[in-house]
């Protein structure tokens, strides 16, 4: 019987903030998979997570995330059952249980959906994702670094429709045949992702990384209840990097091809006084630059955060005048190889650029 | 044109008269618990120190009273929240979020049912009528007069809305219903909130107006009477009682627009600093930018046109720490008279400071000559570095700006600041909220996503909604301005997708000659 950890109210509530900041400006707002939660807690659900050693072998593992345009969440709400019947629905074209659900990305909102499918159905959710925090695509997980297959998906509207995508091609075929699907459903759908075995989990999934976004939101939370410096309980929980401190000056964006991409100049204050950095998005931060130079990139963790609050701030909500401190959080080392950067460094975003981590320096 | 504003506040109650555009007379009288006397009470003193010559074209009233409603839980009525978003958003039903005392006061039972759009205008799921129907009459047996109907991507397409709130109309007599697409934008439980908030308000609102137009009686004025709107703008009395949400945060545009007004400056940043608090906003075009998040309520999270205002903890009655050289938050308040030194109380203000340095000359000076010059310079350079920390966080861009000051507390405002091009001062200034009421006009706005179109062609659509929008609301069609036009991209929709926001002005429609004739 493995060790399970049966996740408090407050485990749930610190799970928000840390996931949001996780989210490196991305993911989509946690707050519906909160109020969600806090329902299903409030009803007497209570959800277990289990640690990626405790898997067995052959365990089967569900992979869900909601994909789709915040805008459009905004409206339709993100609904527990709709999560849960994304993974019923695979465990009907594969003809057999799941023995814990976990997330795709651990960033914003989707670093919630497992506990929401696992609060229905019954099983725990693993303590792992595959991305450590938020990217745009689904060839940017782990498991597409490891080259493991990105079928089948199953993607579900509420209105009672359910698409099962058996084969594709690539990583990259699955990003676009799913994301039409989605854009037909009205552009969000609640997907439960290729099956993972717990031998693919523990070798290709990013381990902790629930654990890692609760502490998060605890330091967070702890910090500003006795009224110190978040900021500061952040890096000492994470061992992170301050990278600037400093007001937010300019917010350029634009969408092309469906992402929201531009770049943020931010001035600063305090000790960076006299200096500015500017923040190139798509949808979660990507480039730091400094007199032109690049600072910080993927896969290294950028996190915008407000200054005062500890808060994370997203690619979408970012303006003039926030004061904010970007620091950076290491990234999980499965990107930090030659194939992990393929997929997610610099130049899987149109930079061209080397990757040098300021864990490095 | 002769008009006459008054702003009802939480201490003082303002009245001012404004004839062909220019403040003939302003006057400041103590607010009282009972609405019609206070604005009674203003109108004499107004009368006392000016004619008013032949007749008042219109009355412009600002109220706080039902943003304090909601956050002293007070005079709150029950209300049937029905949903049309079903199957999806079932998880989080209407009052999801509230806290449980509010939730308790304003929830009055929670249906829900199919239909709505999606965000490209296709239909969600068909309507539900003869189920709408069925749940009219559950709520006309639990005797709700007050109805409040969110359906998803309103703001979009509201036709689902308004065949239900005609349903309910013809089920139940006397029933008010509010639509959540008049409310708000896109963010269906914010809107939904903010909607079930204004509808738990109405019948407050109705008496409320129902007194001001006692009021109106009592001094002998026929003029129309309006109710002065979050974004400076004006409503007609009947319009303001069925949304009072749209008069929450009435007070500080009304000085802000006043400001702008009196100085004629429409672009500036505006400081209004009272007794307690320095509330600072950036004017454009002469009108209080808007937040453009989600502002909390009573601990409810809603999402409607709201300025985007900045307060802080500085003003005439905050107190001061000489030892920390630290000011306020705490304040006297409307103890000012009694607690300040230099009205012979023991408290150390920053009224006292403002003696001290030769800012301002009221009560005795003599009481705060102790006083360390070197303290009071300390102390005065710390006002300074808040104002301009706060003028820096409200601009919308880097460079100097104009700063107006206003209020009771302009004098803590220094002429030189940082990021500061000059520093206004305007006469009447005082009463810059009252001005505010009284100049104000009729808006009409749209928040909508465009796809396939350019930015132009979708903001020129924008604009004719919401020309429609302000001509129902009483603006004179001729007189209608564009004063804010933004579009914001949209991630992960195809087809260029952008939200479109448009507001437009004008002036209040002139009344027929006839109407002008008695008052």
């Amino acid at each position: 019987m493995p060790f399970m950890r049966q996740l408090s109210s407050e485990d749930i509530e610190a799970l928000a903030v840390g996931a949001w900041i996780l989210g490196t400006g991305g993911g989509g707002s946690p707050y519906h998979a909160l109020l969600n939660l806090r329902r299903l807690y409030a009803d007497g659900s209570r959800v277990d997570m289990i640690d990626i050693d405790d898997l067995h072998d052959d365990d089967a593992v569900a992979v869900v995330s909601v994909m789709g345009a915040p805008l459009v969440i905004l409206e339709r709400l993100v609904d527990s059952r709709l999560i849960a019947r994304a993974v019923s629905a695979m465990e009907e074209h594969l003809g057999r249980k799941f023995k814990a659900v976990m997330a795709v990305e651990i960033g914003g909102g989707n670093g919630m959906q497992p506990l929401l499918a696992a609060a229905h159905l019954g099983i725990p959710v693993v303590d792992a994702d595959a991305m450590g925090r938020a990217y745009p695509e689904a060839q940017m997980t782990s498991f597409a670094v490891g080259n493991l297959s990105p079928c089948p998906l199953t993607s579900i509207d509420p209105r009672g429709n359910e698409v099962v995508i058996s084969q594709s091609a690539t990583w990259k075929w699955m990003e676009r045949v799913s994301r039409k699907v989605c854009t037909e459903f009205g552009s969000i759908a609640a997907t439960c992702k290729a099956p993972r075995t717990g031998a693919e989990v523990k070798k290709w999934g990013i381990p902790r990384t629930t654990t890692k976004a609760i502490n998060l939101g605890y330091a967070v939370n702890e910090a500003n209840r006795r009224h110190a410096d978040p900021i500061a309980a952040i890096l000492k929980a994470e061992s992170g990097r301050r990278l600037f401190t400093g007001k937010v000056v300019e917010v350029e964006r634009r969408t092309t091809e469906g992402f929201l991409r531009g770049r943020t100049v931010i001035e600063g204050l305090g000790d960076d006084r006299a200096s500015r950095i500017e923040i190139d998005f798509q949808n979660e931060w990507v480039v730091v630059w400094r007199d032109g130079r690049p600072m910080v990139s993927t896969p290294d963790l950028i996190c915008v955060l407000d200054s005062e609050s500890g808060e994370a701030i997203g690619t979408e909500t970012i303006r003039y005048g926030q004061r904010t401190t970007v620091i950076a959080l290491s990234a999980a080392e499965v990107f930090l190889t030659p194939r992990g950067l393929d997929h997610v460094g610099p130049r899987a975003f149109g930079y061209d650029l080397d990757f040098n981590s300021v864990f490095q320096s | 044109m002769k008009r006459i504003g008054i702003d009802v506040g939480g201490t003082n109650t303002d009245a001012v008269l404004l004839a062909d555009g220019k403040v003939v007379e302003g006057v400041k009288t103590a607010t009282t618990a009972d609405v019609t006397g206070g604005i009674v009470a203003a109108f004499e003193a107004l009368k006392a120190v000016t004619d008013f010559g032949s007749g008042i074209d219109a009355l412009m009233i600002g109220t706080t009273h039902f943003v304090n409603a909601v956050v002293q839980r007070r005079h709150l009525t029950k209300v049937a929240a029905i949903r049309v978003a079903l199957p999806a958003t079932a998880a989080l039903p209407p009052f999801t979020g509230w806290p449980a005392d509010l939730a308790e006061l304003a929830n009055g039972g929670v249906w829900q049912i199919e239909g709505g759009h999606d965000y490209d205008g296709r239909r969600f799921m068909p309507l539900e009528v003869s189920t709408a129907r069925a749940i009219a009459r559950q709520i006309r047996e639990r005797g709700l007069k007050y109805v409040v109907v969110t359906a998803m991507f309103s703001p979009l397409d509201a036709s689902d809305e308004e065949a239900i709130a005609a349903i309910l109309r013809e089920e139940i007599p006397g029933v008010s219903v509010t639509c959540s697409h008049l409310l708000g934008g896109i963010g269906l439980l914010e809107r939904e909130n903010a909607a079930i908030l204004n509808a738990s308000l109405i019948a407050l609102a109705e008496e409320t107006i129902r007194g001001f137009e006692a009021a109106k009686r009592k001094i002998g004025l026929s003029a129309l009477l309006f109710v002065t709107q979050n974004d400076g703008t004006v409503a007609e009395a009947s319009r303001a009682a069925a949304f009072p949400v749209y008069s929450f945060a009435s007070g500080p545009t009304n000085s802000m627009r006043g400001a702008a007004y009196l100085s004629g400056i429409e672009e500036a940043i505006v400081v209004d600093v009272g007794g307690t608090t320095a509330d600072f906003g950036h004017l454009r075009q002469g009108f209080p930018r808007e937040a453009n998040a989600v502002v909390h309520v009573g601990g409810v999270r809603t999402l409607f046109r709201m300025p985007d205002l900045i307060s802080i903890g500085l003003g005439g009655g905050s107190r001061v720490d000489l030892a920390n050289t630290t000011i306020g938050p705490g304040s006297v308040g409307y103890r000012l008279k009694e607690q300040a030194l230099v009205f012979g109380g023991d408290t150390l203000t920053m009224t006292d400071i403002g003696v001290a340095a030769g800012l301002i000359d009221i009560g005795d000076r003599k009481r705060v000559a102790g006083l360390r010059a070197g303290d009071v310079d300390a102390v005065l350079q710390r006002a300074k570095e808040m104002i301009e920390e706060n003028v820096d966080r409200v601009k919308a861009d880097a460079g100097d700006v104009t700063l107006m000051a206003v209020g009771g507390g302009a004098f803590l405002v220094p002429e030189s600041l940082q990021g500061v091009a000059c520093v206004k001062r305007v006469d009447h200034g005082g009463c810059a909220n009252a001005v505010g009421a009284a100049i104000a006009q009729v808006s009409g706005e749209v928040d909508q996503v465009f796809q396939g179109s350019t930015r132009n062609e979708a903001i020129a659509v924008a604009r004719k909604l919401a020309d429609g929008r302000a001509i129902e609301a009483g603006a004179g069609p001729e007189t209608l301005i564009m004063v804010e036009a933004e579009d914001t991209p949209i991630a992960y929709l195809p087809g260029n997708a952008m939200r479109v926001r448009v507001k437009v002005v004008g002036d209040i429609k002139s009344k027929t000659p006839a109407e002008t004739l008695s008052g």
